[in-house]
């Protein structure tokens, strides 16, 4: 049967494709009986299932018994190569970056251990009894803080995103660089954190209304310092002591970090050990050159605080390959630093035509909201994009959109560890070939 | 009630709440005098604010840099070891990948403060203030920020022009 003859004769009732190259309603999603009354009308249940199985037997795993209970669990071992992708696995004297593997993993949440990582001189083997935290400066009064201290705040726990200001970076190429969605994207997690509002603390140490920053420094030993407005501080800012539930990872701060939602990945001070008042921005050698961006016309931007609105699609793509045509849930992630998803929309035909996603539970502002869309693959070559807006109302740009504004590389990017410039948040084509095949596209 | 005054009022018991909030936070930390944090207050400001007593001269900063930097960032400040940054930059960012180094920074203060806090990378925070102030004069001087003889100190640091001062646009101001 042609894919156009099961189009003209797809019932009332069955999941209308509702976009080029098989987008089904995201309604086909709701209920098990609607997705397969659909498939029956249209010859997927009979396409993807007439292979007979095999007659059961028991396997060995399940006439003996199992390993004994680990105080600690880890995943199986057959997750072995679902891990991060390093930088400097050699641990060379200079920075550090683990990409979190967004194309093996699912939901919203990050595993903490998958969580990713930039260390800019290792990960500091601090002692937790022996941390302290200091606030400073432009204050009424001077306070240090132990984490014993810190324990006993009122806590708030909340959902956020963290992404370095050069996540996606190799995006920036003149070329698709034949990547992952780890390696391009794998700069951004999401976690639920607890912690303790900053604004409790500033409000006890009484804030001098000129202060109008405050610089956040960490106990590592490059003592990465950066300036953030005052504003933020009193807005949602949080001295972060739980990632997931369990005490932050060492990579990720340990014993605290600063936590501002939406805010570039590196002003999300780790191992923070001091905060200080002050009336002008700090111009640490990362807000000075690190994280500003050089714009057409020897113009630069700085203090680029936000992470906007971006959604990459992490199922299928770079890496997997479509095992025949048939029924697949498309999937990925989208996430704003200016509030909640409101919508994403997806293609099939490299943005001809666009059906909109279902979002996975209640999107949180600044946080992942994982979205599904499902779809039928006829077999034929195709292109899936995805497209996000949040409640703010803003979008997330095209290729051509972002090119026009910030420029490209001038020669394509070999290393696709090397940020040429940061904060692309345009949309990620993954172009699938007839033979399931998935290269990483422009359109 | 007007949504007006229904405001006013919500306002005035948003006030007791945060007063009463205050009276009931925790007040855990310990006070700590400014002195007792100077050792770890080392960041210096674009003003020059925080910058320490202390000078040196590109010369001095000269031999320090020879043995203590050029592994990494190349003898002379040119051709660094793979995955490093030169110390001799460009004069000109006309394409987004003109690779970046201290010639970018829109403050002379950011160098000081960098190879304070964090330089040499492996042994941090061991050099003198004057060599700090010695370093960042010969790091200037080869990028011919400054003349050759030039003294870096707490009041000239703060003045060296830096050529890309006045090209940078706050991005999200209203954030601020
Ligand atoms: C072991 C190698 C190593 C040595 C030795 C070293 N550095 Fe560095 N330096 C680095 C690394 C790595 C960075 C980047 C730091 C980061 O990513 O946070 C850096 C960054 C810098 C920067 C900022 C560069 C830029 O492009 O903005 C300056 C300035 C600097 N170093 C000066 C020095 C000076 C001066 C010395 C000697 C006192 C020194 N370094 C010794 C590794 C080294």
């Amino acid at each position: 049967m042609s894919i156009s003859k099961r189009r003209s004769t797809t019932p009332a009732d069955s999941p209308p494709p509702v976009a080029g190259n098989g987008l089904l309603h995201r309604r086909a999603l709701l209920g098990q009986g609607f997705l397969l009354a659909g498939a029956a009308a249209t010859g997927f249940g009979a396409s993807g299932n007439s292979a007979a199985a095999e007659p059961l037997k028991d396997d060995p795993w399940s006439l003996t018994m199992g390993d004994p209970t680990p105080p600690r669990q880890g995943p199986s071992r057959f997750e072995k190569n679902v891990v991060r992708l390093l930088s400097n696995p050699n641990h060379e004297p200079r920075n550090s970056h683990a990409r979190t593997p967004h194309h093996m993993i699912q939901g919203s949440i990050t595993p903490s251990a998958l969580h990713f990582t930039i260390n800019h001189s290792g990960i500091p083997d601090i002692d937790p009894a022996k941390h302290r935290l200091v606030i400073h400066g432009m204050v009424r009064q001077p306070k240090i803080f132990s984490l014993e201290d810190l324990d006993r705040y009122p806590m708030v726990t909340r959902m956020a995103f963290v992404e370095c200001g050069g996540n996606s970076a190799p995006m920036f190429s003149s070329e698709p660089m034949q990547v992952s969605a780890q390696q391009l994207h794998g700069l951004v997690s999401n976690s639920e954190w607890t912690g303790v509002l900053l604004s409790t603390l500033l409000d006890e140490v009484g804030v001098d209304p000129k202060a109008k920053w405050f610089l956040a420094e960490g106990g590592d030993s490059c003592a990465l310092h950066r300036s953030v407005p005052v504003k933020k501080g009193f807005d949602d800012a949080m001295i972060a002591l739980y990632q997931n539930g369990e005490r932050v990872m060492p990579g990720n701060g340990y014993p605290m970090r600063l936590l501002l939602p939406g805010y570039q990945g590196n002003m999300n001070v780790k191992f923070l050990r001091r905060i200080k008042l002050i009336d002008q921005p700090a111009m640490s050698f990362y807000e000075a050159k690190t994280y500003s961006q050089v714009l057409p016309g020897e113009r630069f931007w700085r203090f680029h605080f936000l992470q906007e609105v971006k959604s990459f699609i992490t199922h299928p793509s770079f890496g997997h390959s479509l095992k025949g045509p048939g029924y697949y849930d498309i999937s990925g992630v989208a996430y704003s630093g200016t509030g909640r998803i409101a919508r994403v929309m997806v293609s099939a035909d490299g943005g001809k035509s666009w059906a909109q996603a279902a979002l996975q539970g209640d999107p949180q502002p600044m946080a992942f909201t994982r979205f599904r869309m499902p779809w039928r693959w006829d077999g034929q070559p195709v292109v899936l994009l995805s497209r996000a807006w949040d409640e703010a109302g803003n979008v997330q740009p095209l290729r051509a959109e972002i090119v026009a504004a910030r420029g490209q590389s001038s020669q394509p990017v070999k290393n696709p560890n090397q940020f040429i410039n940061q904060h692309y948040n345009s949309v990620t084509s993954w172009g699938i070939d007839s033979k399931g095949e998935i290269k990483h596209v422009y359109v | 009630m007007s949504t007006c005054k229904l405001l006013l009022a919500l306002g005035a018991a948003g006030a007791l709440a945060a007063g009463a909030a205050l009276a009931q936070s925790p007040n855990l930390g310990k006070t700590i005098s400014e002195a007792d944090i100077r050792a770890w207050d080392i960041a210096v400001l674009p003003d020059g604010s925080n910058l320490p007593p202390g000078s040196g001269t590109a010369a001095q900063g000269a031999t320090i840099y020879a043995q203590q930097c050029a592994l990494c960032h190349g003898e002379n400040g040119v051709k660094p070891a793979p995955g490093y940054s030169p110390m001799v930059g460009l004069q000109k960012f006309d394409r987004m990948d003109a690779p970046k180094t201290i010639t970018y920074y829109e403050h002379a203060t950011t160098i000081f403060d960098i190879v304070r806090r964090g330089m040499p990378f492996m042994a941090p925070r061991t050099l003198s203030d004057d060599q700090v102030y010695a370093i960042t004069a010969y790091l200037l001087a080869i990028n011919k920020l400054i003349d050759e003889k030039e003294v870096m100190n707490a009041q000239s640091l703060p003045k060296v022009k830096m050529p890309n001062a006045g090209k940078f646009i706050i991005r999200f101001p209203d954030r601020i």
